[in-house]
């Protein structure tokens, strides 16, 4: 199923966990399946996926779009409306595995595009954002997981773990993993609404509940956002991507949004501080993103946790020489990596960032982005 | 000419009066006499209006009110009110006047919305061990905020920053003319508002000499009539609102009657004693949109854009359009006056059959400013019957700011709704300016009254807050996936944009 079952907004509890090398080095799926499987009993086996950033080295300068079909006449529909839009170098079926707990899947496709038909004033980017939007509201039974160059979200209804057999991620080697566990209290799970979410570089995986995501939605919505699938997730997902990329807020400021300090704790900072904050949450009152949460975020520079401001869900984080860990439970980064030296609880609000240490990557990608656009 | 219309209340006085006088003394009306005599208290019912002011100050508790039985031969159509207009049309020849807002039975919305709550997947928070921000800013707010980076790599905005107001509780007082209301509630208001870190609304009568030290929590108002309006005026407040109509009367004008306008009244409002103060219907240097966006900027050139403009419209049909308009011609507010909201004096006809409920008024204009991706172009303020803390919940939710409050702070310092404030006989010293009646208005206990009101409330609104797991009320704003109707068509659903309770 592509589409939520119900017309309602979806609620789930969950695991979240994340695992970067920040030196860029590719590793294994083992790490990252084993730390999800340690926190089995906060899934019920309606959902699970992850994300993996590094994993398509031949095609990095090329937007990946995994994309999930309900049947091989979707994916003709979808194909028909990409070659219009993109050039398509490459696609193939996503290889899969027979599991057993997993009976029945989309169609699962990938394709590595570059941008083609855009109008002469968009930037690439807003491009690709729009196909997404376009396609996930407008075509129906096709959905795009990801969309993100040299990267990949890997998800559907299933234990997490399960999920990391079905797709074969013990054949894929990432510098970021991200992985989510996912308890829903729908009884139907549905493939497009497993974590992680993702819109172009920025992928998420979150625990919890906005009790504010009527305003969220609402206001991501003037700026051209259509929040189709109900999911809290799609919200910080696009939120990130208006503060982030379009807005260009540094990461510490989207946090104070996302995240607002009291209006009590701004009044009493210093002046030039003060300005700033008030102004800031003035601006974008409407993306404090409020209720239960603790997510984790990605792009191909970045792997960033944090949790709602008065730390109503749990998170935790932890480094070990030039790897770094974000987990909902201790349990599973001990699982993983006996040898922890910082260990640590982020206070409410504040973001943990684990940073690439060489930005190589992201210097290829965005020069080459450069040059496509000219 | 005998009147035809039968008494509506008799008084009742009982056995435990003592004849202390007290009632015949209060009662503006001239209800009660005593005859000397036989030492007697008699009610002329015929001029009871049911303000309770004898039966409140009675010591003994001896005099009660109660609706006269009479009957008319039972017929739904035509109803006693039906027929009792038209006795009082043919007794008078004139327009049939009332005070305060529309009482007829129209379906309240407010009533037919119900609230949401957290259960297990995401926790309600308890407003008194955690904080709960009803903090509000009202403003233009810019669409993204761009920083730069300076040589010692300090950050700071380089985005053009617009005045913003601050609100400590998003429950303003609504626009009450010095004149339609006396000076002493004028100043309780005031006061009051400036305790809570919110704002009051002079009215379209200006602003007396005494009340310009309250100016940081003054909304001063420009009406068609311009009294009152002069440079230091304009500059007295935070806001400037430019009353283009209200919801008792919309498309109608203002008419204080010369009685009214004693040495003060004319001194604040800059007209002659004892002259009638009308109010045209129009503004006449406004006959179209062009024309108000003309008068915005005159109005931000003499306060040298520092004040926030707000444009204060009645509820009509085509209400979302025309916010849309004022957004787009410079206000910073766009205030929403829905069909029940107050008067002093509106004709009758006008009042119960013009305009719509100021709930589906603001669904339609905050869907309407962000369908066109301008919402955050203006702050939406709702106006008009609002009655408790949850209506002022709801309001926001489908996408108000902040609230006013007109009616509802009135009653708390004694107003019983008797609907007679267009007579100036006032018996508790409110919709007068009668001095001998003003004075029973204390100011103190005027504004102790109010300011318990407005802290009722806005606990009342954290504890809502809480039970939704919500600690910030902007996250409520136009909020409403938080809100179901029970008993509302699809098409009522729709407008509000709200789901039916169990879906």
């Amino acid at each position: 199923m592509l589409k939520p079952p119900y017309a309602e907004k979806d609620i789930s509890g969950c695991a979240v966990v994340g695992i970067m090398n920040i030196s860029g080095n590719n590793f294994g799926s083992e790490k990252i399946v084993n730390a999800i499987k340690c926190m089995r009993d906060r899934s019920n086996g309606l959902g699970g996926g992850f994300a993996a950033y590094g994993i398509y080295p031949e095609h990095k300068d090329l937007y990946a779009f995994h994309m999930m079909y309900l049947d091989t006449n979707r994916r003709y529909d979808a194909e028909d409306f990409l070659k219009k839009k993109f050039n398509i170098a490459a696609s193939e079926r996503i290889p899969t595995a027979k599991v057993n707990s997993i009976s029945e899947s989309p169609v699962l496709w990938r394709y590595f595009l570059s941008v083609e038909n855009k109008p002469p004033l968009m930037s690439e980017e807003d491009f690709v954002v729009q196909t997404v939007i376009y396609i996930n509201a407008n075509i129906d039974g096709a959905f795009v997981a990801s969309s993100g160059k040299n990267m990949g979200v890997f998800k559907g209804v299933g234990y997490p773990e399960d999920i990391a057999r079905f797709y074969k991620l013990q054949d894929y080697e990432a510098y970021i993993w991200l992985s989510h566990g996912r308890f829903p209290t729908n009884t139907v799970g549905w493939w497009g609404g497993a974590h992680p979410f993702n819109i172009l570089d920025w992928s998420v995986v979150h625990n919890g509940e906005l009790s504010s995501y009527g305003t969220n939605a609402r206001y991501l919505e003037m700026y051209g956002y259509k929040c189709e699938l109900m999911t809290d997730t799609e919200v910080v997902a696009y939120t990130m991507d208006l503060l982030m990329r379009r807005h260009k807020l540094p990461l510490n400021l989207v946090a104070k949004v996302i995240a607002a300090p009291l209006w009590k704790e701004i009044d009493n900072l210093e002046p030039k501080e003060r300005r700033i904050l008030t102004r800031l949450r003035q601006t974008y009152s409407s993306l404090l993103l409020n209720g239960p949460f603790s997510f984790i975020i990605a792009n191909q520079d970045q792997m960033i946790g944090i949790t709602d401001r008065i730390r109503l869900r749990p998170l935790i984080y932890a480094s070990n020489k030039d790897m770094f860990y974000i987990s909902t439970e201790e349990a599973a980064i001990r699982t993983i990596e006996s040898d922890l030296k910082n260990i640590k609880i982020p206070r409410g609000g504040e973001p943990v960032v684990a940073q690439l240490l060489t930005s190589d990557i992201r210097h290829q990608t965005s020069s080459s982005r450069e040059g496509a656009t000219n | 000419m005998k009147t035809y219309i039968p008494h509506k209340f008799e008084v009742n006085i009982n056995d435990k009066c003592i004849k202390c006088l007290v009632c015949v003394k209060q009662c503006s009306f001239s209800a009660l006499s005593f005859d000397e005599d036989d030492a007697t208290i008699y009610p002329d019912n015929n001029k009871c209006v049911a303000c309770h002011r004898c039966t409140t100050l009675c010591p003994t508790k001896s005099i009660n009110i109660v609706k006269n039985p009479i009957v008319y031969h039972p017929n739904e159509y035509w109803k006693a009110n039906v027929i009792e207009d038209i006795y009082k049309q043919a007794e008078t020849g004139g327009i049939l006047l009332s005070g305060t807002g529309n009482d007829k039975d129209y379906p309240v919305y407010f009533d037919r919305i119900l609230l949401d709550a957290s259960q297990v997947t995401n926790p309600s928070i308890d407003p008194l061990r955690e904080p709960m921000e009803l903090r509000t800013y009202l403003g233009k707010k810019s669409d993204r905020l761009q920083f730069k980076e300076n040589k010692k790599s300090t950050t700071t905005i380089k985005t053009k920053s617009e005045p913003q107001v601050k609100l400590e509780t998003p429950i303003m007082f609504a626009a009450m003319s010095l004149g339609a209301i006396s000076y002493n509630a004028h100043q309780a208001l005031a006061r009051t508002a400036e305790e809570h870190g919110t704002l009051y609304n002079t009215g379209e009568g200006g602003l007396h000499k005494s009340l310009y030290k309250y100016g940081k929590n003054t909304i001063v108002q420009v009406a068609s009539g311009r009294y009152g309006v002069h440079h230091e005026y304009l500059n007295a407040g935070s806001v400037v609102e430019i009353k283009i109509g209200q919801g008792a009367k919309p498309g109608i004008g203002g008419h204080l009657p010369g009685e009214k306008i004693n040495a003060e009244i004319s001194q604040t409002r800059m007209i002659p004693e004892g002259t009638d103060a009308l109010s045209p219907a129009p503004h006449h240097d406004i006959y179209s949109i062009e024309d108000l966006a003309q008068l915005v900027y005159a109005i931000k050139e003499a306060t040298f854009y520092k004040k926030l403009v707000s444009v204060k419209i009645a509820a009509v049909h085509n209400v979302a359009a025309i916010a849309s308009g004022i957004a787009r011609a410079g206000a910073d507010i766009v205030t929403i006056d829905g069909f029940r909201g107050g008067t002093g004096a509106a004709p009758t006809v006008i009042r119960d059959n013009v305009g719509i409920p100021i709930e589906m008024a603001i669904a339609a204009v905050d869907d309407r400013l962000r369908k066109e991706s301008i919402r955050n172009n203006v702050s939406l303020v709702a106006s008009g019957g609002i009655r408790n803390s949850v209506d002022v919940v709801k309001a926001i939710a489908l996408g108000a700011d902040a609230v006013y409050i007109g009616t509802s702070a009135l009653i708390s310092i004694g107003c019983t709704m008797c609907q007679k404030c267009y007579t100036g006989k006032c018996a508790w010293g409110i919709a007068t300016t009668n001095p001998q009646l003003a004075k029973r208005l204390n100011p103190e206990i005027a504004y102790k009254r109010l300011s318990n009101l407005l802290r009722a409330w806005s606990l009342e609104i954290k504890e809502i807050l809480g039970a939704m797991g919500l600690n910030a009320i902007e996250s409520l704003k136009s909020n409403r996936l938080r809100l179901r109707g029970v008993g509302l068509s699809a098409e009522e659903l729709k407008i509000l944009g709200i789901k039916q309770a169990g879906g």
